[in-house]
């Protein structure tokens, strides 16, 4: 009787085990009657998951270095001179916010008009306007106040007549700090966005 | 029939030793129950058996914080049967339950048997026998079924937690999605990219896990199904696509995309892939995450100056703002009976975990800060998982609902974030 029991459980957990469920557990009435009782529910095939082989797992994916500097002949970075130029403008592809804001500050207006000027005198280069966020406050909230600060840059460029066509935006909110600090001297810091040729 | 499909299972459950991630988890509590339960977990009777699973069922027990377990050394017999217990010397001992068991191969599995005693009436609370081809997981069930016996409610020792680190690797960083049992063991990345991973999500059937990638420097959603692997891309509009939160019944997910210009919560069939607006307005909407009934969706929103919480029926109608206090209410997550509700509670600069009452709308803090966030609910409502950091530090740390315990899960490598705790 005892053995009959246990077949069927372990029958039962091998069915569950290959309908990739997790069973729940069975059990026997009997419970304080002082007799051991069968339980199952350890067989459980779709926790013991994480196969090698099929699929993505563990594997990286995203790449080495991203190719975004691919015109060749220029700089180390493929970019023209006076983009290393520290008394020029477009040598700062940085703008950074206050806190929790997405308004542009005054000093940079001037990097961004000297941007805005040679992108439009450059139509086949692009750029892709990069917001990001301190590490403060919730991550998701950080990714849509990173879009708002790149936006905020792409539309001033709009405006200064730089098309559509050669403007991109992604936010990656918290996730890539420039200073790995935790205090305000990194926060002002990744409080940023990048304009990448 | 029975002997091959044994055959089958025993190759399928083979899988499960996988190269586990480096990063060694440790939990300590630090701050405990005074009133934890005496218990002495006996080592159970063994032969050729590679793991101890009575040290799992202790170790989970006195982490839950409820539970104070007596070391070996300090115990006044060792008995592996009912009749050895001799209930006198284990009441000297200060014991008020004692639970013995024995663990025997049975071809490619072993044979598990527990019994659970009270010490002061002598008696047998539950008895168990199991077959199990994971002795780790036998281990942790024995916790479970301890737990439930004798706080009653459900255990939550079974379960998975999964979380995202990030290490430095060269120049850049290295990002992985790990999930690992409740305790820390067994973790294994289930996908890395050097471009940030984000907002891990459980199925409610804890089969499939949701998440963003930048893998190819956009935003996107990706479905993962733990078991093969399998991984869909579920969404790549322009713009954001985040924060993906399923639908109890699994069948749709509630998302950010911003490609109508303002980052908007909809919702993705993900059978048809058809996407639904659900809030429309020019300010910052995201965060949703469902009612376990399916009827709202709560959400953050900053359409008042500040994120706070709004409700809104899953179809989409009439927004209400539901919280009131605290100049940041964010990253809302409910409770499993719908009762409360998590989310991040700031007031100037200071972040910590909050639960709120979802019909009093009053907000308890359970934590102290300052960088607290990420909070998801054990899947028995007891405790609040959540991401927090101490200096340059980042840890994952979990805390009872009444505030009153705390553990702390410390990693010896890489930067830790955004716990989610499988909801079985």
């Amino acid at each position: 009787m005892k053995f009959k029991k246990i077949v069927t459980v372990v029958a039962l957990a091998s069915t569950l085990a290959l309908a990739g469920c997790s069973g729940d557990e069975e059990k026997d009435a009997s419970l304080t009657d002082g007799s051991l009782n069968s339980a199952n529910g350890l067989n459980d095939a779709s926790t013991n998951g994480f196969n090698d082989g099929s699929g993505i797992n563990g594997s990286r994916f995203g790449g080495a270095n991203g190719g975004r500097f691919g015109q060749g002949g220029m700089g180390a970075d493929g970019l023209p001179p006076e983009f290393s130029d520290p008394n020029n403008p477009l040598s700062k592809r940085t703008i950074y916010f206050m806190l929790d804001s997405s308004q542009v500050q005054p000093e940079f207006i001037p990097v961004i008009a000297a941007h805005a000027r040679y992108l439009i005198a450059n139509p086949s280069r692009r750029v892709v306007l990069e917001g990001n966020c301190d590490e403060r406050g919730s991550r998701e909230y950080n990714i849509a106040l990173g879009e708002q600060r790149a936006k905020s840059i792409a539309a001033m460029f709009r405006a200064q007549g730089v098309s559509e066509s050669q403007l991109n935006v992604v936010s990656y909110g918290e996730e890539k700090p420039v200073a790995e600090g935790h205090d305000e001297s990194a926060w002002e810091l990744n409080r940023r966005v990048e304009i990448a040729y | 029939m029975n002997i091959f499909k044994k055959l089958i299972l025993a190759t399928a459950i083979g899988t499960c030793f996988a190269p586990a991630v480096n990063a060694e988890m440790s939990i300590e509590i630090t701050e405990g129950i005074e009133s934890a339960m005496p218990i002495a977990i006996v080592p159970f009777a063994s032969q050729g058996v590679p793991l101890d699973v009575s040290s799992v069922v202790d170790s989970d027990l006195s982490r839950s914080g409820y539970f104070k377990t007596l070391p070996a050394q300090r115990m006044p017999a060792r008995p592996t049967s009912a009749d050895g217990i001799n209930f006198a010397d284990w009441q000297a001992a200060g014991q008020n339950y004692v639970v013995i068991g024995r663990v025997l191969p049975n071809g490619s599995q072993y044979n598990v048997e527990f019994q659970l005693f009270d010490v002061a009436s002598g008696s047998q609370l539950i008895g168990y026998r199991m077959s199990a081809a994971d002795l780790r997981k036998a281990g942790h069930h024995i916790s479970d079924l301890i737990y439930e016996k004798l706080l009653g409610k459900k255990g939550i020792f079974s379960g998975r937690i999964a979380y995202i680190t990030s290490a430095r690797q060269g120049n850049q960083r290295l990002h992985k999605l790990i999930v690992a049992d409740a305790d820390g063991a067994n973790a294994q990345a289930i996908a890395s990219s050097v471009e940030p991973l984000m907002s891990p999500a459980w199925s409610p059937d804890a089969k499939r896990i949701a998440y963003v990638s930048f893998e190819n420097k956009t935003a996107s959603i990706i479905t993962q199904t733990l078991a093969s692997g399998q991984r869909e891309k579920v969404a790549e509009f322009p713009g954001i696509n985040g924060a993906p939160a399923w639908s109890p019944d699994g069948a749709k997910l509630a998302v950010t995309l911003s490609k109508d210009g303002n980052p908007d919560i909809f919702v993705l069939d993900l059978i048809t892939r058809n996407v639904k607006k659900i809030t429309n307005n020019r300010a910052i909407d995201t965060e949703p995450t469902w009612s376990p009934d399916g009827r709202s969706i709560v959400f953050t929103s900053d359409r008042g100056g500040k994120p706070q919480l709004y409700s809104i029926p899953a179809q989409g109608g009439e927004e209400k703002r539901i919280t009131f206090s605290g100049s940041y209410n964010a990253r809302a997550s409910f409770s499993p009976d719908g009762k409360l509700i998590t989310m991040v509670h700031g007031n100037g600069g200071d972040y910590r975990i909050g639960v709120m009452d979802a019909n009093s709308k009053s907000i308890s803090v359970l934590t102290s800060g300052p960088l607290d966030e990420s909070p998801s609910f054990a899947p028995n409502g007891s405790m609040v998982l959540y991401a927090s950091r101490k200096g340059s530090t980042g840890y994952l740390s979990a805390v009872s609902i009444d505030g009153r315990m705390q553990q702390k899960l410390t990693f010896d490598s890489a930067e830790v974030r955004e716990p989610a705790w499988s909801p079985k």
